[in-house]
């Protein structure tokens, strides 16, 4: 268990990405099976276990400690799997908190799989007096199923690919085939056997990306364009029994959506935008806002999936049945999908309607005269290009809308993570009410250079006027040209607007504070 | 982290008679018969010092009384001019009190100050903790009527593990990383050197370098004797110079311009708040080590039961804890509440 929880340990408190995968390859080489795969189960939220709830953990430190001091100390704590894993006391004739090793992952696993509600306070509290404080924190994690240490499913597996030389979308093809501990896995790794086969099971295809435009136009006989939509990138499996879907990041999301993945019989795999329907986006689709009422929640009612029905559009398609059309040029592609779509629940699917436009100039015309804002921009597809993973080079591409603009008044900066750690370089930002007052409208941590930043940073230390915790008030003189992509109305922020990706444009050295933007004149520009 | 409740229980239950020749104010303890203040957080004319810590040391007294270390330190760090050495095992009498100073493990030249007067012993700890430290002498046990003890770790949650475990994860990341620097952040008195000295002890005999802010007392420490071997300053040192090194500083540098200096440092802090993890997540910190100066939980509750006294005072930190342990022991207990007590730092 000690490897695991050191690995976990680490995996809280390292912030980067690299540094991230290197502990997760590290792990993933040495650890024994099956340790390891029960591990990389875990890591990828594939562990099922039988749910330990939190009032039984509560009980059993109740149990074991004055029930006065672990109240106080979990006030103090404030996460009930730390406070008890950190005053669970030594057992009798345990001088040094020590993980004894005679508690191997799997062997824990075995007992989480066994235990019932009410065996569980027992099993629970013989396995914590052969942990140390960092294995009783991952057993107690495992125990109530979340491990919470910020790392996708993606982010493992990659970790998981580097450790062995693999490459990560040929892990990601064959891991629906298989099931925790991935014996089958960790040997075709090390060369000891074939690649797992995974035909019959609804696995994830990696995506194909597009990449910005930055030439001044494309030939429209060589490119097709459709409008780039405001949704999450979605990717439906199907085999006809079974039909899961996949979030860009390759995370199995079909908990999320029942709706969807229920309406989907077919046989097919299908790439498109997830949308929640409402008055946007050509009159069908609501904002991004509604659909983030559906996001990121394990389990949904029945209610939130009537108030924010899902429904998807499609626009390609890279199996069909068990044919493979991904080396198809898109057109081909295209037509299949055409004859794909009219055979779907209409409530659920639909497809993404091209553009047409004789020429380029016409395209822009079109795009600039899209008012709605939950509409992103076009999207550029080349019509003879097959369907590649990841982002190449001229193939597809996306033209988003110019951004909106605000001038705004610096308020608040706060450090950054990692490289960005000694710089103040998270920055809040807010326009004028009618009164005079300063209302913060969001927050940006992008968009300048680094010898911008350096100013910004100085900026702050020398005119902060007030500090609370790691945020620092700043006079309110410096005016910051910040570009989002789209504001929306919201309950969260006392200015009552909230923006989609803001960033900072430009330094308005030469602007006077009172000259910014107002409140109002932001809220013209709600979508 | 939410404070601490204020303590619902009514203190009259623990006071027992005044007056008592000893009495807490929020600004130290007065020792009437000597008129004498300990660890006084404003100026007095006489003050008796259990060691250098802001938070317990402060100039502009007339005359202090403390050991010839901790004497240095105030010299060192408040300019405090005059004062009179009390060797550890001495006594001086004051007004029909003795005075003893006795080691408190806590930093170089902590003491317990230990009073008897008309047939009473009361020990006045300062700071202290129980485990090895390299860089001054353990603590040793007083029995006592009135057993006056700090609380800064006072809930059970804080159990140091071996500090020997803390420093080899140090040492690894630093092998593991050799283009890299491991930055620890170490308070400037007592915790950057016994840092230093443990290191020392796992046999890492490599050049360490130091932040400005620790050059003096580092001096001032190897004066006494404390062997820190080769350091080196980390300022006008190539940066290409300190990959594969420990860099130490106080906590405040960490995450400061200060650091843009070193080759892409690993952080590290050495403090006993470090065993929480939204502690060590707040500061940024990637390799939190849970190595302190003060008693942990255990060290606490096991000294009480040790020295046995009458009544337990508790001065500063999670005291409610801790006089919750006492009263369900029917020990009699008091919190003091001193101001000024408890640098977030220094753990």
């Amino acid at each position: 268990m000690r490897a695991f929880s050191q690995l976990l340990d680490g995996l809280v408190y390292t912030r980067s990405r690299n540094g991230k995968l290197d502990l997760i390859a590290h792990y993933m080489r040495t650890a024994p099976d099956p340790d390891r795969g029960w591990a990389l189960a875990a890591l990828t939220g594939n562990l099922d276990l039988n749910a330990v709830k939190a009032s039984t953990i509560g009980a059993m430190a109740r149990a074991r400690t004055d029930p006065v001091l672990f109240e106080m100390s979990r006030d103090y704590v404030g996460d009930l799997a730390e406070t008890v894993a950190l005053l669970w006391p030594r057992a009798e004739g345990q001088a040094e908190e020590v993980d004894d090793a005679t508690l191997t992952l799997s062997a824990i696993v075995d007992r989480l799989h066994a235990v019932s509600r009410a065996s569980a306070p027992a099993v629970l509290a013989g396995m914590m007096d052969h942990l140390d404080a960092s294995g009783r924190f991952a057993l107690l994690k495992l125990a109530t199923g979340g491990l919470r240490v910020g790392i996708s499913a993606r982010l493992a597996k990659t970790g998981f690919a580097q450790a062995f030389d693999l490459d990560v979308d040929e892990v990601e093809e064959c891991w629906h085939a298989l099931a925790p501990p991935y014996t089958d896995l960790f040997r075709w790794a090390e060369g000891k056997a074939d690649r797992p086969d995974p035909a019959g099971t609804p696995f994830f295809r990696p995506f194909m990306l597009a990449h910005p435009l930055e030439a001044e136009s494309v030939d429209l006989d060589h490119y097709a364009a459709e409008w780039k939509w405001d949704g999450i990138r979605v990717q439906i499996v199907g085999t006809g029994r079974e039909t899961r879907l996949y979030s860009r990041a390759g995370d199995d999301i079909t908990a999320t959506f029942p709706d969807i993945a229920q309406a989907f019989r077919h046989h097919a795999v299908l790439d498109g935008e997830l949308l929640v329907k409402g008055e946007f986006q050509g009159g069908e689709a609501a904002s991004f806002n509604a659909l983030q009422q559906r996001l990121g929640r394990k389990a949904v009612t029945a209610r939130m999936m009537s108030d924010y029905p899902a429904f998807v559009r499609l626009y390609d398609i890279l199996l069909d049945g068990e044919n493979d059309l991904r080396a198809l040029p898109w057109a081909q592609r295209r037509a299949a999908l055409e004859t794909t779509v009219p055979a779907l629940d209409p409530d659920r699917f639909d497809i993404s309607a091209l553009i047409e436009a004789p020429d380029f100039e016409t395209l822009a015309g079109i795009r600039a005269g899209a008012r709605d804002a939950s509409i992103e921009g076009v999207m550029l597809k080349r019509r003879d290009s097959p369907y590649v993973a990841g982002r190449k080079a001229a193939l597809w591409y996306k033209w988003k809308r110019d951004p909106l603009t605000a001038d705004c008044v610096m308020m608040y900066a706060q450090r950054g993570h990692g490289k960005r750690s000694s710089f103040y370089s998270d920055y809040t930002f807010g326009c004028w009410t009618q009164d005079g007052e300063l209302l913060p409208v969001g927050k940006a941590y992008s968009g300048f250079s680094d010898e911008e930043l350096k100013w910004l940073d100085r900026f702050v230390r020398t005119n902060t006027v007030n500090r609370f915790g790691p945020v620092r008030e700043v006079e309110k003189s410096l005016v910051l040209e910040v570009a989002f992509d789209s504001i929306h109305d919201s309950k969260r922020h006392k200015s009552g607007l909230a923006m989609r990706f803001p960033r900072i444009a430009r330094i308005r050295r030469d602007k006077p504070a009172n000259e910014a933007d107002t409140v109002a004149g932001l809220r013209r520009l709600v979508s | 982290m939410k404070p601490l409740a204020e303590p619902t229980r009514p203190l009259h239950f623990f006071q027992q008679a005044m007056p008592h020749w000893i009495e807490p104010h929020p600004t130290g303890i007065y020792v009437r018969p000597a008129d004498a203040w300990i660890d006084p957080s404003t100026p007095r004319e006489r003050a008796l010092v259990t060691h250098g810590h802001a938070d317990h040391a402060r100039g502009g007294h007339g005359h202090v009384w403390a050991t010839r270390e901790t004497l240095a330190i105030m010299a060192l760090r408040y300019s405090t001019a005059s004062g009179t050495p009390v060797p550890y095992g001495e006594e001086v009498r004051m007004g029909g009190v003795t005075i003893g100073f006795v080691p408190a493990g806590h930093v170089l030249g902590s003491a317990q100050i230990v009073l008897s007067h008309a047939g009473e012993r009361v020990v006045v700890t300062g700071d202290y903790k129980r485990r090895p430290d390299p860089t001054c002498k353990p603590f040793e046990p007083v029995p006592c009527d009135i057993f006056v003890t700090e609380a800064t770790f006072g809930l059970p949650v804080f159990r140091h593990p071996d500090t020997g475990s803390e420093v080899d994860r140090l040492l690894a990341a630093l092998h593991a990383h050799p283009d890299r620097c491991v930055l620890v952040g170490a308070y400037a008195l007592g915790k950057a050197q016994r840092l230093i000295m443990e290191l020392r002890g796992r046999g890492h005999h490599d050049p360490i370098h130091i932040h400005g802010a620790l050059e003096r007392m580092c001096d001032l420490y190897r004066q006494f004797g404390i062997e820190l071997g080769d350091l080196r300053p980390a300022t006008d040192v190539p940066a290409r110079e300190m990959r594969g090194r420990i860099i130490v500083s106080p906590p405040s540098a960490l995450n400061d311009r200060w650091s843009r200096r070193l080759p892409d440092p690993i952080t590290a802090m050495a403090s006993g708040w470090m065993r929480v993890r939204q502690r060590a997540r707040q500061r940024n910190v990637e390799l939190p080590l849970v190595i302190s100066d003060h008693a942990d939980w255990d060290e606490l509750t096991d000294t009480i039961r040790e020295v046995a006294p009458s009544e337990t005072w508790i001065t500063h930190g999670r005291e409610e804890a801790l006089l919750h342990w006492c009263m369900t022991r029917q020990m009699r207990a008091r919190a003091l509440a001193l101001v000024g007590r408890e640098d977030e730092d220094e753990g």
